[in-house]
Formats: C-alpha cells, structure tokens, sequence
C-alpha cells in the first residue's frame, strides 16, 4: 500500500470508528463506512490537512468512496 | 380547567458525589463533600484551583468511538443520566405512542468546551477557517434534547431551556405543563453541564463570584455560613421521568412523587445580583405554591438555591420567610449545594432529584460545612446544618435562580392516590 493509501486509511478508521479491514478502495463513505453528511465533510477537511492541499467543493463532491479518496489526493498532493 | 396530573416515574443522575441515584443519595444523607483540586485541566493559574467535578466517569464505557467524537461533555453527562432514568422508569418504547413523549433539556451554557477547543484551533491557525462540521451541532445548548430524542424515538416536544442557573428548572415545569394541558403524556426531562474548563472557570473568576479558598477547598462551598466567599463550581446531569398520572398508573409504574406546581419569575434587577429583598424569589415561590393549590403550612422542606454566595444566600432567606411566614420556622432548609457544588444549568434537576428523594427517604440531606451563624440570616430558621434530619415531608419545593435575575421554583409532593 503506498503511503498516501496508509495514511488516508489511517484517518477513516480514526474518524468513522470503523475496522481497518473495512476499509477497502472500493468502500463508499456513506454506503459502506456508516459516515452521514457531515462525517464526509469532516473527512474530505482532515485529508487537506494531513496532505496540505485544497479540495474544492464541486471536487469534494466526486470523492465518496476510499479509492477516490486515494486518487484524488495522488494527483494533487505537493 | 381541570389539569391532568404529573407524576415522577424515574430517575437518573451523574453528579460530583454520586454516578447513580443510589450513591447519590446515600453520599446526600450521609453529607459528603464533592469538592476536590481540578483534575480536568492544569488550573494552577487560575484563582480558583478547585472544583466539584464528576469522578470516575470514562465516555468510553458509555459511547463507542465515532459516536463520542460528536457529543460534548454535557452531551454525555446528559445521556448517562438519560439511561438511569430510562432503565428506572422501566417504560416498553415498543407499546408507547411516542409523538406523546416528548425531551425537555436544561443547560446553562452548552458545549462551552468545543466552543473552546474550536476557537482556539481558528486563533492558532493562520487564518483558514478549519472549523470541525460537528463544531455547531456539538455546542449548541439545545443539542442534548435531540440527542437524547433520537436515541429513544421520542418524537413529542423537543426543546432546549436557557435560563442559566435556573435552566433545569424551567424544563421540569415546561414538562409538567405540557403533560397537564395533554400536549404529551411522558417527558424526559432535567439538564446538564460541563463547564469545569478554563472558559468556564476563568469567565466566573473574573466575576468574583466562585470560591478561592483553595486550602479548605473540601468545606469552601458553605452556604448561609458567615465566612462564605463564592459558590464551588460542580458538573453533571439530572434526569426526571414525568409522566400523566393515568398514563403512569395504567402501566403499573412506580410512583417516586407528584410534581404539583412550579412558579418562575424574573427579578428585572440586575446582571448578576439577586434583588436584595429576594422580590423574584418571592414571586417565584408564591407563584409555586398558588399553581400547586397549597398553602404555605403545607410545605415541609426547602431545598434551597443556596449558592454560598452573601449577595444570594440573604435575599433568598428573606424571600423564603416573606412567603412562608411564622411557617418558615417549622420549615427544614437545606443546600445540597454544600456538598455537590454548583451544577449551574442542571442544578434544577439534581435539586429536584434530592427533593424527591428527600420525600421518598422522610429526610432532609443537610446543609454541610457551616461554621459561623451569619447575623444578616435569622438563626431560627433550620438549615438542618450538618447532619441529615428524620422528620415528615409531605411536600418539599426547590428553587433555582439564575443570572439575568431568571427564577424558578417547583413543588413535589408525596404521591397519594
């Protein structure tokens, strides 16, 4: 798992209470991880912080599963 | 207009001497202090160093992980006490009709800690907003009654009561007055807080209104007593089940009292202050004791706001003989705020709990840590210093006064069909 992928992981298991072994790349936030609303918002935030990059909204929106996630940040992060 | 009655079904409670109603009590009987040098932050810089705060308390026995991260503590003192009650009162939520049932919650401040934390992230940072999305919701005063809303499907009146001090108080009678005028048949009801922070303490330092008595910090919160300087500062939550008499005894429900009256005033005095004569008190109590159909002969025991503060202590003492009259010596007085400290917006429910239990026991918790008669207070009034008194109670009235001169009083009375 590349490091990006380690840390995302890191930052939903700690966020939304779930096990690690859920948090497979396919996993959707809302549909697999039990996160609501503001769960997802609250994550897309953690992950600027932790890469240091800016997600904006109308990007935030496309991100709903684990791999997206990933992907997203790969190409993005400095 | 005949009212339909209210009685007490259940009780729950996490308070500085007690993590449920059976300690609770028993620490109340026996006057035990909660008062104890804060552990929930480095306070060494702050006047006060001390404080009632709950012992022994671990959210996460009570919440799992993801769920904890979304309720400030007054949140959770909420729910822990939420579930004593929900378990004592012993209601099926299968069979009930719970657009009947209904949350009315008290907090003096709200999340004051995650207003806190959050603020204090934005002013260390460079300026990028990074609030939390649980930063609004978490905070708000009335975000425990939905909480605990949803956690058990009431879907009833919902609401959050503001009063400061008082907030407890005001939610007990909005409950009972709903019950009465058919609006629901059961309520959950009481408050929480949870302000022993730096926010909390600093902000009532700087009024001068807590205790500085840092060396006798364990006997420092002594109302009515001559060398008082300042309420103790406590925390926790206070949980009554109200529920329509009919709706109670269908059911089989165990009966703790009958909550017959509550009054509320406003002093329209001062920010602070008490009136010095105690007029919203006054009409606090009178406004009680009309509501509830009683005269003042028929009350036995008062549990007193008694903050152990002189500016609060007096007027209260000459309110409370204005009202009562020859009656007020025959009267028992009592703190509980000598030993649970001052739990600010859910002082109104622990206050109401020792009320009930007071009825239930046939005896007065005392008034702990008194030293000095204070001349300003007519010492034939029984304060029931000391000790726990045995004596008949047939009704007992608490009363909660909050900053902003906001005043509220409420009667239980021993239940007899």
């Amino acid at each position: 798992m590349s490091d990006i992928a380690s840390r995302v992981k890191a930052i939903i298991v700690d966020k939304l209470g779930v096990d690690e072994t859920e948090v497979t790349p396919e996993a959707s936030f809302t549909n697999d991880l039990g996160a609501d609303s503001l769960d997802t918002v609250e994550l897309i935030m953690e992950f600027e912080k932790e890469f240091n990059i800016a997600i904006p909204d109308d990007q935030a929106e496309n991100i709903g599963t684990v791999g997206d996630a990933v992907s997203y940040i790969e190409e993005n992060a400095k | 207009m005949e009212f339909r009655r209210v009685v007490v079904t259940g009780l729950g409670t996490i308070n500085p001497i007690g993590n449920s109603i059976a300690e609770y009590w028993e620490n109340l009987e026996n006057g035990v202090s909660g008062a104890g040098m804060i552990t929930h932050f480095d306070a060494s810089k702050f006047k006060t160093q001390f404080a009632c705060e709950v012992k022994n308390f671990d959210a996460k026995e009570h919440f799992d992980r993801k769920e904890v991260r979304k309720l400030d503590l007054y949140t959770q003192y909420a729910l822990v006490a939420v579930k004593e009650a929900m378990a004592d009162c012993d209601l099926n939520l299968e069979s009930e009709d719970l657009t009947k049932a209904g949350v009315i919650w008290g907090s003096g401040i709200g999340g004051i800690k995650t207003f806190l934390d959050e603020v204090k992230g934005y002013a260390n940072g460079d300026g990028t907003p990074r609030f939390s999305p649980f930063f609004i919701p978490k905070m708000i005063s009335d975000i425990a009654a939905g909480h605990i809303s949803m956690k058990y499907g009431f879907q009833g009146p919902n609401y959050g009561t503001v009063s400061a001090c008082a907030s407890s108080s005001h939610a007990i009678i909005d409950a009972m007055n709903y019950i009465r005028l058919g609006k629901a048949d059961i309520f959950i009801t009481g408050g929480s807080e949870a302000s022993v922070n730096e926010a909390g303490l600093g902000g009532f330092n700087s009024m001068q209104a807590l205790s500085t008595n840092n060396e006798e910090y364990a006997t420092a919160s002594r109302p009515f007593c001559k060398s008082r300087d300042g309420f103790v500062m406590g925390e926790g939550a206070g949980c009554l089940i109200l529920e329509e008499y009919e709706h109670a005894k269908a059911r089989g429900a165990k009966i703790y009292a009958e909550v017959v009256g509550g009054g509320m005033s406003g002093d329209a005095y001062h920010l602070t202050a008490t009136h010095p004569e105690g007029r919203g008190a006054i009409n606090s109590m009178t406004m009680a004791l009309n509501d509830a159909n009683l005269k003042p002969e028929d009350v036995d025991y008062i549990n007193v706001h008694g903050t152990s503060t002189p500016v609060g202590d007096i007027p209260e003492t000459k309110a409370v003989q204005s009202v009562f009259g020859e009656h007020a010596y025959n009267l028992n007085i009592s703190s509980t705020k000598s030993m649970t400290g001052h739990l600010l917006g859910a002082a109104g429910s622990v206050e109401a709990i020792a009320s009930i239990l007071a009825i239930n026991n046939q005896t007065v918790p005392p008034t702990i840590n008194h030293k000095e008669q204070d001349p300003e207070i007519d010492e034939k009034l029984n304060l029931t210093l000391h000790k726990a008194q045995k004596r008949e109670i047939r009704a007992a009235l608490s009363n909660t006064f909050g900053f902003g001169g906001h005043n509220a009083s409420v009667i239980f009375k021993s239940f007899s069909k």
